[in-house]
């Protein structure tokens, strides 16, 4: 098995503890655009300590980590129309869907929840869609 | 005690996306880039992380969390029109960017200004949500 997919899968299963330490501990789901999104609009005024100490340790883990990993890079396009675009429609789409990868994606599809197959079968199906149309149909990506 | 556990799980999330490739945009662009050099890490990442949650999920039955007095409730099964718009808006930004809400913050520490200015756009969007959320679908939204 090629490498990358180990680690994708280690990586994975890091998640999926963190996510499973969350639920049991904490009583709540893990999700990424739910815990941002209700800092932004006021929805989580009421928890915003918990919400804002995990987006912290989301923060400040990988970028601790980054120096000290050879391999580890990204690659975001230098296009400002297609980051603000891009942003734009992440930031509306998971709050209008309420969940993103990690809410609907993990959190949902583990506990076989209707709702959470269905997003992730429309956020992948418009995502590979867009790729197909903007990387191989009009090269902009 | 909440809080510490919570920046805990953050830092355990952030890490598990960075050592999987996933603040990495080519590598998520290159899933779902079907017709394409397509690569299938994503899944092993999915894979990895669902089959924890999913043994979390079946021990909850019959108990209670640790620090808190029940578990999530199972949200409503209605798909309404927000769930398949916001999901499908949220894929073609996905797609275009490679970055989804949580690698979006773990890989700030990458530097450069681009992911902050996906980041300050994701927020922005996140602001405009709430009123067109309302006007799609006037049914309280489950949560």
């Amino acid at each position: 098995m090629p490498y990358e997919w180990i680690m994708g899968l280690a990586g994975g299963g890091l998640i999926g503890v963190a996510a499973a330490i969350f639920l049991l501990v904490n009583g709540r789901i893990m999700g990424a655009s739910g815990l941002i999104g209700g800092l932004v609009d006021g929805s989580g005024r009421h928890d915003w300590r918990e919400r804002a100490a995990l987006l912290a340790g989301l923060f400040l883990a990988p970028a601790l980590l980054v120096p000290f990993m050879a391999g580890a890079q990204t690659h975001l396009t230098n296009n400002w129309g297609v980051i603000i675009i891009a942003g734009l429609l992440v930031g509306v789409g998971t709050r209008l869907a309420n969940g993103c990868t990690s809410g609907h994606g993990v959190c949902g599809i583990s506990r076989l929840s209707l709702r959470g197959i269905v997003a992730t079968v429309f956020y992948i199906g418009a995502g590979a869609l867009t790729v197909v149309v903007f990387k191989h149909g009009l090269g902009i990506i | 005690m909440r809080i510490f556990v919570a920046f805990v799980v953050g830092s355990l999330f952030g890490t598990g996306l960075l050592i999987s490739g996933m603040t990495d945009t080519t590598k998520v662009q290159g899933w779902l880039d079907l017709f394409g050099d397509w690569d299938p890490t994503l899944a092993f990442v999915m894979g990895g992380a669902i089959l924890p949650m999913a043994l979390a999920w079946a021990w909850t039955k019959g108990r209670r969390p640790v620090l808190a007095d029940a578990f999530p409730a199972r949200p409503d099964p209605r798909v309404g029109p927000n769930l398949v718009l916001g999901s499908t808006l949220f894929g073609a930004g996905w797609g275009l960017s490679g970055l989804c809400p949580g690698p979006a913050i773990a890989s700030l520490g990458f530097g450069g200004t681009g992911g902050v200015a996906f980041l300050i756009a994701m927020l922005c969007g996140m602001m405009i949500a709430p009123p067109l959320r309302s006007r799609l679908d006037p049914r309280p939204s489950p949560v």
